[in-house]
This record gives C-alpha cells, sequence and structure tokens, in this order.
C-alpha cells in the first residue's frame, strides 16, 4: 500500500534538483571567498615564512617604492612592508574572530531567551525588558566604547576587540530574537510542544538549527565591520599598539608620508578594503543563498 | 473544425541539467468556448502546462513543441516577453491557487482591478471606475462599490478568489486557465466558486482551462477531461466518458479514490493499487446499494475498551467551553472580544470516532488546541481521561499529552525541516527520557506500521512526497501509543489519490491501536467515511451533533445542509454534468 512507486520517484528528482540549486555558489560568495582566503593565507604564511623579520629594520632602504627586494616597499625605519602586511592580517583576522565570537555567544541566547519569554503571558515584560536593554546598547557606537575602555584598562587590541564584540551583540540579539519568534510560530514546534518537549529543549533541538543560517550571515556581516572597526581604533591609537604590526596603524604612520611616499597608504587601505568588501560579499552570497524568497523565485 | 483556441504540439520540458523530461509530449487542444479539465496529482505536470501557455515558464526548464494560441502569431514557448506581455489578459489569463499571495497586500481591490484595464489600456480612463464596479458586481462580490476600497486581508479566501476571477476576467480574454482555484478554500466556498466560474466563463465565451486534482471538482465545470500522470497525457474524453468508462488505469484508480462513498470488499476505500474492483460512482449504478458505507463495524465502543481502564463512562468531557481573543483595534477604539467558541459542550466516549466539522473560522482548530492543553480556554470546563485540562499543572499536562497525540493539517510545516525523520519520530519518547537504541526500535517498528520502511529514518523530510510526510507525522503521533489521536484536516492538503491512502492507514491504525479519534475537517465526504459521531460548527457554536449516518440522513440544520449539498462527490457531480 505503499506510495506509487513513479511518483516518488519523480518526488525525489525534484528534491535532487532543488538541492543541486541550492548548493550552487553564487558569484559573490565565490568572490567573497577568494578574498578571505587571500587573507587567511597571508595570516597563515606569516608564521611560517615573511620575506624580513617583522622587526627588521634597514636604516639605508627607508621609505623604498616596490621593487624586487621589497615588493611593497619600505616604511620610514626601512621595515619591510609586505612582511608587516601579513602580520597585519594575523591581528585583523583574531579581532574578527573574537568579536564576531563574543557577539554571536551572547547575542544569540540573549535573542532566543527573550523570544522564548515573549510566548508566556508571565515573560511578555521580561522578554521586553531585554530588548529594550538591548536596544540601550545599541544607542553606544563601538568606538565610544573602545574610548571608555582604553581609559579604564589601557589602549591595546584586547579592549578593542571587546569593545567592538560588545557592540556587535545587539545585532545577533535582534536576529535571533526574530528567527526564533518564527520557528515558535512553527508548525513542527506545535508539534513538539504537544510532543512534551520542553521549551529549552524545543530552543536547541528546534530553534538553533533554523536560525543558524541567520546568524551566520549575520555574522559574516558583523566580521566585515569589526575589521573596519579595529583598523579605525588602531588608526586613532586606541587598538594594537606598537610595535605590533597593524593594517589601521601602518595607515595613520604612512600619513606624514602621504605627499613623499603614498605608496605606504595604498597597501595598508587596499587589504583593509579587500578584506571588508570579502567578508561582505560573503555575507551577500550567504544571504541570497539562505533567503527562501530567493530560492523560490530561483525555483520557479 | 474551425480555428483551435488553444494548440499544444509535442510539448517536453527538460530542467537544465538533466535528461529526464518532467513532462513529454502533451498535446492537447481546445476549441473556442469550450471547457476542458487538466487532472493529475502534484508533480505530474499540469501546472507547469499551464505556465508554458502563459509563457511564464521558468528560465531554467528547457521546452520543446509548438504552444499557439489564436490571435496570437507564432510560438508561445519561443516568443519575446514583450509580446508574451501583450497576450497576456488579452487572449489568456489565469486564477492562482493561492488568492491571499496572488493579490498584492498592499493595494486596494479596487485599484488592482483598475491596474489590470489601465495596463491593457482599451478602457478610457474616466470609464474605469464604473467598469471596476461592474466586474465586481458580475462575481457576485457582496458590496461590490465597497469592496472597491478593502484590503486584500479584508476579504474572506471566497472573496479574494472572486476578485482574482474578477482581474483575470477585466480583459475579456478568450481563454482563462484556473489552477486549483478552489483547493484552498472551503467546501461550501467551493461549490460557488465552481458555479461562478461557469457562469463567467460562459458569459464572456471563454475557452476554459480547469487545472484540478479533484475528480468531483471538474465534472461540474467542465465538457472534455484530460487525464495526466508523471508528466504524460493519459487519457482524453468527454467527462461523462472519463466517469463511466475509464479506459487507463490510472484514471480509473484516481475516480476510485475519489469516491468516498465506495468501499472494497474489507470496507477500505480504494486507492490506486486496488482499483481494478471499483464499479464506478454510484449514480452509475444503483444508488441504494451504496447506502451501508459503513462497511466496517460502527461499533467502536465495545472494541479496545479493555485497555482504557474499567472507564465505561466518556473519556473526554467539555462543558461550556469559551473562548473570547482580544481583539486589537487601533488606539481609543474599542476592543470587543472575538468569539472563536462560545458555550461549548459534548462528550467523547473511549473508542469512538467524532468528526468535528465546519468551515474555517468555525473555531474548530481552537477547540483542539485547548483540547490538547496547548491553550487555556476563558471559561468552561475540560477534562481528558482524569485530568482537568483548563485548569492543570504543566506536570498533569505532561501527563496528558502522553495520551493525547495530534497529528496536523500541514504535512510540510509539522516537520521540523533540519531535522532526521528518526528525530522527529522519536520526540515524543526523548520527551519520556527513553534511551536512545530502544528509541530507533520504537520508531522502527511504527514506520514500518504507517507503511514507510526503515531506510526513511535517516532522510529529511523534504525528500518524502505530502502524503509519505503526513504518515511520518501520524508516525509521530502514535509512537507514544496515545489513547487519543486528534487529527486536524490530515487530508486536506493532499492529493484525493494519496487521500485514501492516508485515510484506510488512519482507520487501520485507529482499529489497532484501539485509538479514541478526533477528526477535524472541513469536508463532510471525509467524515462520513471515518467517523462515527459527528460535531457541526458554526461560528464557534455547535449547530448539530449525532451519530453520522443520522446527520446525513437528516440533517435538522439548514446549514448542515449546505454543508452536505456542497460536498463534492463523484456521484453528485456526474448526474448535474450528464
Amino acid at each position: 500500500m505503499s506510495e506509487n512507486p513513479s511518483t516518488t520517484s519523480a518526488g525525489e528528482a525534484s528534491v535532487d534538483r532543488r538541492r543541486r540549486t541550492k548548493l550552487r555558489l553564487n558569484s559573490s560568495m565565490i568572490i567573497g571567498g577568494v578574498l578571505i582566503l587571500l587573507i587567511v593565507a597571508l595570516a597563515l604564511v606569516s608564521f611560517i615564512w615573511t620575506p624580513y623579520g617583522p622587526s627588521a629594520v634597514d636604516p639605508v632602504a627607508r621609505l623604498r617604492p616596490s621593487s624586487p627586494e621589497h615588493l611593497f616597499g619600505t616604511d620610514r625605519f626601512g621595515r619591510d612592508t609586505l612582511t608587516w602586511i601579513m602580520y597585519g592580517a594575523r591581528i585583523t583576522l583574531m579581532v574578527g574572530i573574537v568579536a564576531v565570537g563574543i557577539a554571536v555567544l551572547i547575542g544569540t541566547p540573549i535573542g532566543i531567551v527573550a523570544a522564548v519569554f515573549a510566548q508566556y503571558p508571565w515573560g511578555t515584560w521580561l522578554g521586553a525588558v531585554i530588548m529594550r536593554a538591548n536596544d540601550i546598547l545599541l544607542a553606544f557606537p563601538a568606538l565610544l566604547l573602545a574610548i571608555v575602555f582604553a581609559a579604564v584598562y589601557q589602549p591595546g587590541t584586547g579592549p578593542a576587540m571587546v569593545a567592538v564584540g560588545i557592540a556587535a551583540i545587539p545585532g545577533f540579539a535582534r536576529v535571533a530574537r526574530s528567527g526564533t519568534m518564527q520557528v515558535l510560530g512553527s508548525e513542527y514546534v506545535r508539534a513538539a510542544r504537544a510532543s512534551n518537549r520542553s521549551v529549552p529543549a524545543i530552543a536547541i533541538v528546534h530553534v538553533l538549527p533554523n536560525i543558524a543560517s541567520m546568524v551566520i550571515v549575520q555574522a559574516s556581516v558583523a566580521f566585515a565591520i569589526s575589521v573596519l572597526a579595529e583598523a579605525g581604533l588602531s588608526f586613532l591609537g586606541l587598538g594594537t599598539q606598537a610595535p605590533v604590526p597593524s593594517w589601521g596603524r601602518m595607515l595613520q604612520e604612512s600619513q606624514q608620508f602621504l605627499s613623499t611616499q603614498p605608496e605606504l597608504a595604498l597597501w595598508p587601505g587596499l587589504f583593509i578594503a579587500l578584506a571588508v568588501l570579502g567578508f561582505n560579499l560573503l555575507g551577500d552570497g550567504l544571504r541570497d543563498r539562505f533567503d527562501p524568497k530567493m530560492e523560490a523565485r530561483g525555483n520557479g | 473544425m474551425d480555428e483551435n483556441l488553444l494548440e499544444v504540439n509535442d510539448l517536453t520540458i527538460t530542467p537544465a541539467g538533466t535528461e529526464t523530461p518532467v513532462l513529454q509530449d502533451v498535446s492537447l487542444s481546445l476549441a473556442p468556448g469550450e471547457r476542458v479539465g487538466l487532472i493529475g496529482e502534484s508533480g505530474s505536470g499540469k501546472s507547469l502546462t499551464a505556465q508554458s501557455v502563459m509563457g511564464l515558464l521558468p528560465e531554467e526548464l528547457r521546452a520543446e513543441g509548438t504552444v499557439s494560441v489564436q490571435g496570437f502569431d507564432g510560438n508561445v514557448l519561443t516568443a519575446k516577453e514583450k509580446t508574451l506581455a501583450r497576450m497576456r489578459s488579452d487572449l489568456v489569463s489565469m486564477v492562482f491557487q493561492e488568492p491571499m499571495s496572488a493579490l498584492n497586500p498592499l493595494m486596494r481591490i479596487g485599484a488592482q482591478i483598475a491596474e489590470v484595464l489601465r495596463i491593457h489600456g482599451e478602457v478610457a480612463r474616466g470609464d474605469i471606475p464604473g467598469r471596476v464596479l461592474g466586474l465586481l458586481t458580475s462575481v457576485h462580490m457582496p458590496d461590490p462599490n465597497g469592496a472597491r476600497y478593502a484590503y486584500p486581508h479584508q476579504l474572506s479566501g471566497g472573496q479574494r478568489q472572486r476578485v482574482m476571477l474578477a482581474i483575470a476576467l477585466a480583459n475579456s480574454p478568450r481563454l482563462l486557465i484556473c489552477d486549483e482555484p478552489t483547493t484552498a478554500l472551503d467546501v461550501t466556498v467551493q461549490r460557488h466558486m465552481l458555479d461562478l466560474i461557469a457562469e463567467r466563463v460562459a458569459a464572456v465565451q471563454a475557452g476554459l482551462l480547469f487545472i484540478t486534482h479533484d475528480l468531483a471538482v471538474v465534472a461540474g465545470v467542465c465538457d472534455r477531461v484530460i487525464v495526466m500522470y508523471a508528466g504524460r497525457i493519459v487519457e482524453t474524453g468527454s467527462v461523462a466518458q472519463i466517469f463511466t468508462d475509464p479506459q487507463h488505469e490510472y484514471t480509473r484508480g484516481l475516480l476510485a479514490s475519489s469516491d468516498l462513498e465506495a468501499t472494497d470488499a474489507r470496507g477500505k476505500l480504494y486507492t490506486l493499487k486496488t482499483a481494478l474492483s471499483y464499479a464506478g460512482p454510484a449514480g452509475a449504478t444503483a444508488p441504494a446499494a451504496e447506502e451501508p458505507a459503513d462497511v466496517r463495524e460502527p461499533a467502536p465502543a465495545s472494541a479496545g475498551e479493555s485497555d482504557t481502564a474499567a472507564e465505561t463512562a466518556s473519556l473526554i468531557d467539555v462543558t461550556g467551553v469559551s473562548k473570547h481573543f482580544r481583539a486589537r483595534g487601533p488606539l481609543l477604539r474599542r476592543r470587543s472580544p472575538v468569539r472563536a467558541l462560545d458555550d461549548i459542550s459534548f462528550s467523547v466516549a473511549a473508542g469512538q470516532r467524532l468528526g468535528i466539522v465546519g468551515e474555517s473560522g468555525s473555531g474548530k482548530s481552537t477547540l483542539l488546541t485547548i483540547l490538547s492543553g496547548l491553550d487555556r480556554p476563558t471559561s468552561g470546563q475540560v477534562r481528558v481521561g482524569d485530568v482537568r485540562v483548563e485548569s492543570a499543572s504543566s506536570a498533569a499536562l505532561r501527563s496528558l499529552r502522553e495520551d493525547l497525540q495530534i497529528v496536523f493539517q500541514d504535512p510540510f510545516a509539522s516537520l521540523d525541516p533540519r531535522m532526521r525523520v528518526e528525530d522527529i519520530v522519536s520526540e515524543p519518547l526523548v520527551a519520556r527520557g527513553m534511551v536512545r537504541a530502544e528509541r530507533l526500535a520504537r520508531v522502527e517498528e511504527m514506520l514500518l506500521a504507517v507503511d514507510l520502511d526503515s531506510k526513511a529514518m535517516r532522510r529529511y523530510p523534504h525528500q518524502f512526497s505530502g502524503g509519505q510526510r503526513q504518515r511520518i507525522s501520524i508516525a509521530r503521533a502514535l509512537v507514544t501509543r496515545p489513547q487519543i489521536l486528534v487529527a486536524d484536516e490530515p487530508v486536506s492538503a493532499l492529493d484525493v489519490s494519496v487521500r485514501a491512502q492516508v485515510l484506510n492507514l488512519l482507520t487501520d491504525l485507529v482499529d489497532d491501536y484501539a485509538l479514541t479519534l478526533l477528526f477535524v475537517s472541513h469536508d463532510l465526504g471525509v467524515v462520513k467515511h471515518l467517523c462515527s459521531d459527528v460535531i457541526v460548527m458554526k461560528d464557534g457554536h455547535i449547530v448539530e451533533s449525532g451519530s453520522t449516518d443520522d446527520i446525513y440522513a437528516n440533517p435538522r440544520e439548514d446549514y448542515t445542509r449546505s454543508l452536505i449539498a456542497a460536498t463534492p462527490s463523484l456521484a453528485g457531480a456526474l448526474a448535474s454534468a450528464t
């Protein structure tokens, strides 16, 4: 009495087709991915090999333009710019990972909890309080937080990362909350409740996997913002301190030579732009892929 | 013969990147003013055929063959988008299945109809409002003048579908394509809609291509029927011929499984597999012979009573239950509560099969949510077993849910898309704290009971068809061995051919597991087949209740009578067609 065999195979064929379209990478994802891989590769290679040491100064070869010895030229102390770019990639990625990590790990649960509370009559106000607190946090720019942190502790990569991460929490909380509310309203959650699943279990088993795609998209966009924020903070002297190589500080140091040696500003600026572009494109691509509306359009 | 209105020759459609066509060598023709039904189950390619006629095929599908429409030069399949745009609504227009998503939610109804007229540009600007009013009147819109200023969400499903029809007919097309226009509607509304479509098409002398999976629906509307199966046309013929003398095996199966009044020797509905012995709809043979449709023993009260304790009294008691929702008005406007349920009382004995029937909005789903403890009534008492649901603690509710399980309406929404079938089905067992190995054994056993093999365990819901998903849903509901099974329109989202299989399965399982069944549906035909007793609900009240046969034979209330009259049945459809 099983289903008609040919019906089933027709169904499976269409499912296969859908999966294939789903796996098809779009161009923003590919370009974004390649850019990010380039930066990750730079950072990884810097652990094994760099053209020169990061603090190897060469007083003779100061402020040189690109040449076979120094591909990206040298700075005012004669340090190799390529070496610094490679070391700087480490800081950039680390800041991104730590900041986004803080935001994901704190923001997502906050959003889920707020949405879950809102389901109960007694929890409506609690959910509202959480989200309003979230809104207040949203009102603080990362820069302001970093200045406060730098004043209380001392300026450095650590406080900068934490500040950027905290500032990104509200975004994740909002995304997680709206996603959770959507999932909690679905029929399969009703079915789970009818099967006696407890609310925490539903949050872990049903909600998390179903909002993961939204959180991932948010993460890649937040990564781009953190990279930019760290560069900005270092430029202002509130982020990574000398002598640790950082793209933001390289930009700042190149300022005084902008008229004589503009190439010095070009390289860190270019790499910051590439990193931000890469993560933004990846985020766009992921969103297109995960967005059910887009998918429906693609499949007609 | 004159030039045909629509001519489709050897239409073959292949998805990009695959070799197997989803539509193969489809040829059909439609004379001017002819009304043709296109029948098949989901995935049979009927909607694709309609889309190719409109020139609306998705880009990743490769289409070969020719589609020509009278008054349009050339092949629709290869024509440019610009010329196609003129053809649509000029020559061919379409009514879609889901009226809510086919209308722009932010635009007033009148403006949406006017837009179509304006783009077409044949009606003078000043005449447009008058024409819109005329169109709304012609589709029998209640208060057509006021309806022009309504937004889609303010209309009911049937009214929205009327608007869709008005839009489709705005430019007096020569061919109207209806893609399952009544599937999303209640039975009573469906009847009106079908009559309306037939009336309007006749009035403007347009051809009609009517797509549906339900044979009973097509009979009243069409002259000729085309049956599609797995991307091919398997049979073509007049309505009477298809209904009384189907040639193809599949047509016979489809016919048999849409007939809820005919059962085989074992009291089962006919399915595609068992259709060979099907004799035809009751109207074609002697109607009296089919009268005792309930071949299976209608004495469930004594069967399977033993394991539901010594309780001879009712298992479920509902007394004076009301549920009010506070409607949200704009600021300062007084909020008047919506009475979803008003003073509902009934009781269900152990082993009884109770059908709850009513249109959407009659409160049947609200009643189910309250019974299963997912929501609390505003007032009144609900007792299920020995649990007082309305005041139960969460621990008591938990034990209630061990005994009462639900099968939901939409098999696509009620299964978590990111979970494997084994995890979905075993979910109620996890809540009980059963160890994994034991859980999986139970799941496997249960899947076998619903006719799915154990290979299904490792797969995800999207890999299954609608009928299979509903089986998974049933398996999940029964895996805890509940005493009570609550089914919320479990077959209304399914194809007719699959519906019979799922209903048979439910009947078997209810017998095997000695279940008390609460079956909610808007379709009296289904309830009549499955249930021993029935409650008819309207606007939150119980209109009528009693044994199914009684209510069917002599309905006391007008409302019940209209429900029965509106239920599409093959016999009735055939009678009206011939």
